[in-house]
């Protein structure tokens, strides 16, 4: 059985004038993580609340954990867990008060799942009486993951869990849901991040509330349709002037090092125009496009759509 | 020739018992993009408010656009755009309406806020959205406007705390084509970011672990330094040795 599916699902807002979610369908088996990867303003919110019955949808039908979201309401709130995008916990609260009152609120108790957030609570513990409100962004992250977690959800909901968190807080964040995916929870996460969706089963990329693709993270990188290039010689920033002047090319963007750069001209054709705009040690070689080089060229097929 | 737009000495910030920021020392030339980076608590925001003039410091020098943060904090703000990503525009005002508010409080004469409102809006091409609220723009329209704004009055220095959290890697390579065009005219950019593919961008950068800095260079010798072939890798093997748990 899946634990998460979407069918035709749409949702309207202002009375119909903005459509946040286009016909949207697609199923998580359980105990899969699902990342969802979009821009802000693409729908995935909304995705999030509609799923966590917090929203009905204007058309279409989803289940979590087999339970219809508008019928079973009541029963979908006891079995999921919901971190959402802007930090929901009580400020005023201390750390310890927060958990307890969530334990309160699902009825149990930190004891009786302790097992399930042990990792992530040891590392709260010495911040216990300190408020919420007070925490740094890592930190807080952690105790709204605690607090999803106090009644041993099936089905975890994260809606963009580790923006403006740091590289080594987001690695050690990672970890956690790969421990919590073996002991049989679903994750559906979303995130900005491009280099996370890697750490997914499968992904969904949105946009403008319509999913374009969706496929293991391999895959999705597979059916990158251009050969990809990384460019770098002495002036970057003249390089990606020059090469985006270049009438040869079909796209060019900064990645992180190097230019990635597609064309349809030949190779030779590149190299030469990059000399003859007197660049010094260019180095240009194939490379493997990632998660990040799909979303970008769905991106600008996009804009350019929307321009013309 | 070069000129040092931030110098700093020694710089500390103590709250009681608490070094949150430990004898910095660094400077930064004009016309630099300098990216200034850290893990959550790392002391990042404490510095940064110090070279602002908003926090004065517990002890050693610091001067920005050549104003003493000690004796001179007022004419520091006077001098410099800021720009955070939790607050940098009114929702509830037209994008129009945050432009002239912002250069009316920079003091820019009338005559000059209606020039450069319409030079902004044109060359971010928000002619449409002129009058809407800032609240229905999308995120990453928000921060290329909040940018902008902050750069109105030409400082000699823009502070950018965090610019392009949660916005799209489209997105994001537009908004670092503003901070590019910024630089070239000669406006010191102070950036951080969690995104380590940005710090390449950056004609320097800092990585402060646990309130010192333990590593200030060109992303490229910081590589060659560590052994390694991406900054990830570079920020993972320092910020991992950090004492202070996040906060």
């Amino acid at each position: 059985m899946d634990a998460i599916t979407l069918t035709n699902i749409s949702k309207t807002y202002n009375k119909g004038s903005v459509l946040a979610v286009d016909d949207i369908s697609f199923n998580v088996a359980k105990g899969e993580v699902f990342g969802l990867i979009g821009p802000d303003g693409a729908g995935k919110s909304t995705i999030f609340r509609l799923l966590t019955t917090l929203l009905i949808a204007d058309k279409g039908s989803a289940t979590v954990a087999g339970h219809d979201v508008v019928k079973d309401f009541q029963t979908i709130r006891k079995l999921v867990g919901y971190m959402p995008g802007r930090f929901s916990l009580y400020g005023d609260l201390s750390v310890e008060e927060n958990l307890n009152f969530f334990a309160t609120v699902f009825n149990t108790r930190l004891e009786e799942n302790y097992d399930l957030i042990k990792d992530i609570y040891v590392q709260l513990e010495p911040f216990k009486t300190r408020r919420a409100g007070k925490l740094s962004g890592g930190m807080k992250q952690k105790l709204a993951l605690c607090c999803a977690l106090i009644h041993k959800p099936e089905v975890l909901f994260l809606d963009e869990p580790t923006t403006g968190v740091d590289v080594v807080s987001r690695k050690e964040f990672w970890e956690m849901l790969s421990r919590l995916k073996k002991v049989g929870i679903t994750i559906l996460v979303s995130t900005s991040y491009m280099d996370e969706a890697t750490r997914c089963d499968r992904i969904g990329l949105i946009l403008s509330g319509k999913l374009l693709s969706i496929n293991t993270p391999e895959a999705t990188v597979k059916a990158y349709p251009e050969k990809l290039y990384g460019v770098k010689a002495d002036k970057m920033y003249a390089l990606l002037n020059d090469l985006r002047a270049y009438q040869g090319t079909l796209s060019c963007y900064t990645f992180g090092e190097h230019l990635h750069l597609s064309f349809k001209s030949s190779e030779q054709e590149v190299m030469s125009y990059m000399q003859s705009k007197k660049h010094l040690n260019i180095e240009m070689k194939p490379i493997t496009p990632t998660v990040e080089d799909c979303f970008i060229r769905l991106l600008n097929n996009q804009n350019d759509r929307n321009s013309n | 020739m070069t000129e040092t737009v931030i110098s700093t000495k020694k710089l500390t910030k103590r709250f009681g018992d608490f070094v949150a920021v430990d004898e910095i020392t660094f400077d930064v030339q004009k016309g630099e993009i300098f990216g200034f980076l850290g893990a959550n608590g790392a002391g990042k925001t404490t510095a940064m408010r110090m070279l602002c003039g908003l926090s004065i410091p517990s002890s050693g020098e610091a001067t920005v656009a050549g104003f003493d943060v000690f004796r001179e904090p007022e004419e520091i703000k006077k001098n410099i755009g800021y720009m955070s990503q939790r607050f940098s525009l009114y929702d509830d005002l037209s994008v129009m309406e945050n432009i002239e508010f912002y250069a009316g409080i920079y003091g820019l004469s009338d005559k000059e806020i209606a020039e450069k409102s319409k030079e902004l809006i044109d060359k971010l091409g928000l002619q449409k959205e002129a009058k809407k609220l800032v609240a229905s723009l999308p995120l990453g329209w928000k921060q290329k406007l909040s940018f902008s704004v902050a750069i109105v009055h030409q400082p000699k220095i823009v502070f950018l705390d965090e610019p392009t959290g949660g916005v799209d890697p489209s997105m994001r390579r537009q908004f670092w084509d503003l901070i590019y065009d910024a630089a070239e005219k000669g406006i010191t950019i102070f950036v951080t970011t969690h995104y380590l593919d940005e710090a390449e961008y950056c004609n320097r950068v800092s990585i402060m672990v646990d309130g010192r800095i333990d590593a200030l260079d060109s992303p490229s010798n910081l590589r060659k330094k560590f052994g390694v072939d991406t900054m990830d890798e570079v920020f993972y093997k320092l910020a991992r040795k950090a004492k202070r748990s996040a906060d």
